[in-house]
This record gives C-alpha cells, structure tokens and sequence, in this order.
C-alpha cells in the first residue's frame, strides 16, 4: 500500500459488493417473485441480471429482494418496484433481456417502462 | 455479484453451539441448489446477543434467526433463499413487526446501544482485509501516516479523553506521549489480549470480530511513540482470536499496511504474536511483558514504568484490546466524535461482557454513563424466573458489587470508584436473591488464591489467610471478631501487594462487606445462609401439615436420610444428610423447605 488513493480504490470496490447488508433505507425496493411459478417461469436469471446490473451501475438506493407468489401465476416472472410515496409498479412476463432497459428508464431516471407492466399486457 | 449475503457468527459463543457446522450445511445446501453463485456465506464475528445463538443473519432482507440448528439449514435455503419467504418460527421474535421485519436497531437488546469498539463485529468477514477496508478501515493509518506529525496523532488521543478500558483507566494520551519522549534505539507497542477474569470475554470478541482493527491501532501508536514493533499477547485458549489475528496480519503485510515504508511514509512497523499459557497474573503489564521476553510471568515493581523501561528494558507503550479498537475511529473522526459521547470525565463507550443471572446473555456496548439499570433491565431484558436483582459484580476478582439500591448509578470510571467497585475490563456478572454474597467474595478469592504467582508475601499468603477466614463464616464457625480481622487484612493486603493482582484481590470482599454486612452476620451470628447457599449453614426440613406421605422424596434420597412410612408425615435426619435438594425439587407438594 502507498498512498491513500490505493486504499480508497479498494474500498470503494470492496463497498460495492456489500451494499445489500446496509438495509433498505428510504431506497427503492425491486421485488422479484421467487415461488415454485416464478422459478418455473425463469424468475432465477431475471433475478441475477437484476442484480449485476444494480451493481454495474452502482444504485445505492436500490435493494433487489425476493418474495414469494405474488398471485398471477400466469404472468411470472414478475418483478415489482416499490418506491416511496409512489404506486407500485408491477413488470410482468419479465426476461433477462429486459432489465437493461427497465433498469435504466425506471430505477435510474424514474419512467417506468410501460409497455412491460401488467396494464400493458392486461389490456391486450 | 451475489443477490443475498448470509451472515452467521462464527464467535467462540456460537462456535460452541455448532455455528461451523451450520455454514458447512448451508454452503453444501447452496451447492445442492446451484445457489453458491447467487448467495454467499460469511463467517462474522461476535453479534452480541450470545443467549440466542446460533445467530444467522439474511441480508437483503435484514432477517434474524437465531437459535438455529444444522436441521433448520435445509428449510432456511429452500425457503428463504431460493423462494424468498422467511422461515418465520426461526425469527427472533423481537424482530417481528406484524409481517414485517423490523430493523435490528430498533430491538430492545441493540436500542440503547452504541457500537464504536464493536462497530465491525458481527458485519464484516474478519478473515477478508477487503471488508475492513470497505468499512473505511485503515483509513485512520493513512491519514496519519501521510497527513499527521506523531506529536499530532497524540494530540488528538488525548483531546478524545479516552481512558485504558482494561480496568486502571489511565489516560491513553498521556501514556502514549510519556513513551514518545523516551528517546532509544528500540520501542514497541504491546497489546494486552490476555483476557482472565472470569466471565468476561469483551477482548476476545474483538479479536474474533474485528481483528484489523487491532492491527490499525498499533501500528498507529507505533508511529505516534516511535516504535516499529509490536507484540500482541492473547491467551492460547482463545484459538479462534489467535487464527484470526495470524490471518490478519498476514493481510496487512500482503498489501503493505505492515513491514517496511507503509504508505510511502518512510515508517517500518511489524508484529507479533505471543501465546500466554493463560495465567490471570500475565495481565498486569509488567508480568505481560516478562513473560513475553520468555520468563516466567511475575510482575516486577513500578517505576520505572513500561514507557521508560518495558519490554526488553526498552520503552513500550501497553494498551488493552478494547482502547485500541477505539483508536482508528477517535483519528478518522476526531476526539470530538469521541468525548461527545459518555460523561465528563469518561468519555466514549464501554463494552461490557454481561452473564449471570440475566436473560441476554451477551456482548452490550454503552455510551460511558448509562446506568446500571438500563443495561440490566433495558438492554439485558432483566433477570430470569421473576427473581429479584440483588447485586451485579464488575471487574471480576479485582472489582466489587453494585448493590440493588445504587442500580441508578450511571456507570463510569468515577462514579463506580466512589462506590468502591471498580470498572475492570468489563464483565458484568449479574446476581439475583439466589446468590449469597459471601459465597461469591469466596469464589472470586479462590481465584485470586489459584492464581497469586507468588512473588509478594501480602498476595501470596494474605489471600490464602482472607479464604480461610470466609471458609470459616461460610461453615458457621466465625466470631465477630473473625469478621474485623477479615477487614483488616483485606486492606493490608490491598495496601502492601506488589501488583494489581494482590492490590485488587482483596476487593470483592471488600465491597460485599460494605454493602451486605448483613449477610456476614447472619452467617456469624445467627449462624444462617439468608439466600440459601452455603451448604453448612442449611437444614432441609419437612413441614409434617403439607407431607402427605408419598415417599416420593425417601426414594429419590441419595443417602437415606429420610424415613416415614407411607401415608405419614415424614422426617429428615439432618445428620445424614448431604443438603443436595433433590428432595425440595422432587416434592410436588411443596413441604420440604431449605433453612
């Protein structure tokens, strides 16, 4: 080790990979649904790219949990964004080709990606 | 990166009760489910609340099961970890908001707490530099390394007005700054982990928990007196502390946090460790350090002090595990983080170690100040089966008792010297109406006893004198007289020993004779164990309106001592018998009563 900036370049690495143990806080909470439906549907590398992607961008704010059945079976895997203070927001049908962009749109710049929520899908 | 980080305390508390064995079925399960990607499993330090271990803590959820079995491990990753549900009946239930889990903070156990020395244990990976790092660790070594002067470094210390947490509370400043104008071709820094009281285990947490830190703050000090080596004397019965500490600054000198130019700063500093074989005597400084050059650990007299003539007859700074792990903060914040916490004169927290008769049974770190009853009561959940609190004992067989009546007192280095206690290092041995007082003077003198290294005469002899004399009272041979020369060779002794083993010794006695005169009298005079401890003083008698024959207890009579025939009264012949109590727990009537 010889200077601080050394130090900090691994701190700020190794923060990076505990920020989930800070609790939740005021943050957003992305809920992926982790049932026997949700597993079946693919829930399980919706969930990883949900969560390397948290990371890649460093969303502090942001804690990806799972939960169990959310009760639309049909829809898995399903993915819900709690914010404060804001409707929930419920992506349905979810793929890991999608998070990208819900990422992005959603829990970066606050516009959630309509056309995959379950309004979208419910209407057709 | 991993979706779910899964911590489980690997501290010797839950050790014991198979925490290795639950993260071997946990990484095995996780393997089994094509989870070991997804989860990781972290092996923590000490969380504190050691009643209910073993303790599993789920992030991102913040879940806290305790209690938990290898059995409970299969569930836990079915359930939680691959479907995300709780496993509800392994939850603590404090933590249990409606269906919500409520932060551990706001717990009644960790509420009032205030994490400075423990602020790592039970969150990092102890074994993993990286999370120490990440938790701004070594942070404080660069700053001083690159920004500070030592005379500064000592400065702040002593602004901070931290005190030795090993019991003297001498100021940690001053001490540094006397071995900082010692000039010599050679200082070291020693670290004090040589834990003995009984019940007490607030360093080894530390060590187990949060071995880093330790390494940070002596190589601080190091800079700050001059020293470039340091020797770290832990107990060999503490192998978890030891493993972790080899572990750590092996880390630290991977990454040149140790050894030559740390920093780019020009400064060199390396350390050691040393095993003690585990006698209480080789936690006063000077036997620390004759025993650490290889001798037999006998402490020698005072002055010179260590910060003229320590170890290897150089200068050297000693500081205890607890005011180390205090350092790094106190630099990285500044003294007025530091005194803006506690009392006046004491300031900071103080980590206490908390057993006995109580219900959370554990590790508690308080802001200097907070009272005796908010750590029994509050934080400690108060004292099982309804009992009544009768007395807590600080500083094991060096401190005194705090009675039931001076339960308000907020506890710090003055206030518990007005009363005759003493802070120690921090074991906090609670005692309920269960627990007679000359009994416990005893057991903590038996101690002393075994372990007077017997260099000094007062300690050697006079501590062994002191027992006889409570042999005496507890057996019911005592005179008043007995009671007067018991006081007045505890201070002869406290007087005239020559280190802070014989000093201190005599102390337990002296507290319990202060506060509970009335105890040793009853034994004295009235020849009577008023809490029904002391075996020689009691009679078991069996009131002839309640028994209603059942021969139940005759049966179960060790030795015979009772007779009676069925359906009659029956009685105990109190020359045979053995005061066991198995009769008092084996009647369901309630007849048989202890006198």
């Amino acid at each position: 080790m010889k200077s601080l900036e050394e130090l900090m370049a691994i701190r700020d690495k190794a923060k990076a990979n505990m920020t989930d143990r800070e609790g939740s806080g005021d943050g957003i909470r992305v809920v992926v649904g982790m049932a026997t439906c949700g597993i079946a549907a693919g829930a399980r590398p919706v969930l990883n790219a949900l969560v390397d992607e948290v990371a890649k961008r460093n969303l502090k704010n942001v804690t990806v949990a799972q939960t169990g059945c959310i009760g639309m079976c049909q829809f898995e895997p399903i993915v819900e964004v709690f914010e404060k203070d804001k409707e929930k927001v419920t992506y349905v049908k979810v793929t890991a080709e999608m998070i990208p962009e819900i990422v992005a749109s959603h829990l970066v710049n606050g516009n959630p990606v309509a056309e995959y929520t379950v309004g979208a899908i419910v209407k057709d | 990166m991993y979706r779910s980080h899964v911590l489980v305390c690997g501290g010797t508390g839950c050790t014991s009760s198979h925490s290795a064995e639950i993260i071997e079925a946990l990484e095995n399960e996780l393997k089994n489910r094509g989870l070991e990607n997804e989860v990781k499993v972290i092996k923590t330090g000490c969380f504190g609340l050691c009643a209910l271990g073993p303790i599993m803590i789920v992030y991102p959820e913040g879940c806290f099961y305790s209690e938990v079995k290898v059995d409970d491990v299969p569930e836990i990753v079915e359930e939680h970890l691959l479907k995300g549900r709780m496993v509800k009946r392994l939850l603590y239930d404090e933590t249990v908001r409606k269906d919500e889990i409520k932060p551990l903070s706001e717990t009644n156990f960790y509420k009032k707490q205030h994490r400075v020395a423990l602020r790592n244990c039970g969150v990092i990976d102890p074994e993993n530099i990286e999370e120490y790092i990440a938790m701004d660790g070594y942070q404080a070594l660069a700053k001083c390394l690159t920004e500070l002067k030592p005379e500064d470094v000592i400065q702040i210390v002593k602004d901070s007005g931290l005190r030795g947490r090993g019991g003297g509370g001498f100021p940690t400043g001053l001490k540094w700054s006397f071995t900082a104008k010692n000039s010599a071709d050679q200082k070291y820094v020693v670290c004090n982990a040589d834990e003995g009281d009984p019940g007490a285990f607030m360093d080894r947490s530390v060590l187990e928990g949060d071995p880093h830190c330790i390494v940070e703050a002596m190589t601080i000090c190091g800079y700050a007196t001059g020293a470039t080596e340091g020797y770290v004397y832990v107990r060999a019965e503490y192998p978890i502390a030891v493993h972790r500490l080899e572990i750590a600054i092996q880390q630290a000198k991977e990454n040149g946090l140790l050894g030559k130019n740390i920093f780019n700063s020009g400064f060199d500093f390396d350390l050691h460790v040393r095993l003690g074989a585990g006698a209480f005597v080789c936690g006063e400084e000077t036997a620390l350090m004759t025993s650490i050059e290889g001798n037999r650990g006998e402490p020698r007299p005072r002055p010179p002090y260590p910060a003229v003539k320590g170890l290897f007859a150089k200068p050297t700074t000693e500081n205890n595990v607890e005011t180390f792990a205090n350092i790094p903060q106190i630099v990285l914040h500044g003294a007025e983080f530091f005194n803006s916490m506690g009392t006046e004169k004491s300031s900071g927290t103080k980590v206490f170690a908390l057993g006995g008769k109580i219900n959370n049974t554990g590790l508690v770190e308080v802001p200097m100040g907070t009272t005796l009853r908010e750590i029994i009561e509050d934080i400690g959940g108060g004292i099982p089966n309804g009992k009544k609190f009768k007395a807590a004992q600080t500083g094991g067989p060096s401190g005194g008792c705090i009675p039931a009546s001076l339960i308000d007192t907020p506890i710090d280095y003055d206030n518990l010297t007005a009363i005759g206690c003493m802070m120690g290092s921090g074991g906090l041995i609670v005692m309920d109406e269960d627990n007679c007082m000359v009994d416990i003077a005893k057991f903590f003198l038996d101690f002393t006893v075994d372990e007077s290294c017997g260099k000094c005469t007062p300690c050697r002899i006079g501590t062994k004198r002191m027992r006889e004399l409570l042999e005496k009272i507890t057996d019911g041979k005592a005179t008043m007289d007995d009671l007067d020369e018991l006081e007045k060779l505890a201070y002869y002794i406290k007087d005239n020993s020559l280190c802070g083993l014989g000093q201190t010794a005599p102390n337990p006695v002296l507290a319990t004779l202060r506060f509970f005169k009335d105890e040793y009298i009853a034994h004295v005079v009235d020849k009577k164990c008023p809490a029904g401890v002391c075996k020689n003083l009691l009679k078991y008698t069996i009131d002839a309106d309640k028994c209603k024959g059942c021969t139940a207890c005759a049966r179960k009579c060790p030795v015979g001592a009772i007779s009676g025939t069925v359906k009659e009264p029956h009685t105990i012949d109190s020359n045979k018998c053995i005061k066991c109590g198995v009769c008092m727990d084996t009647c369901r009537f309630g007849a048989i009563s202890k006198k």
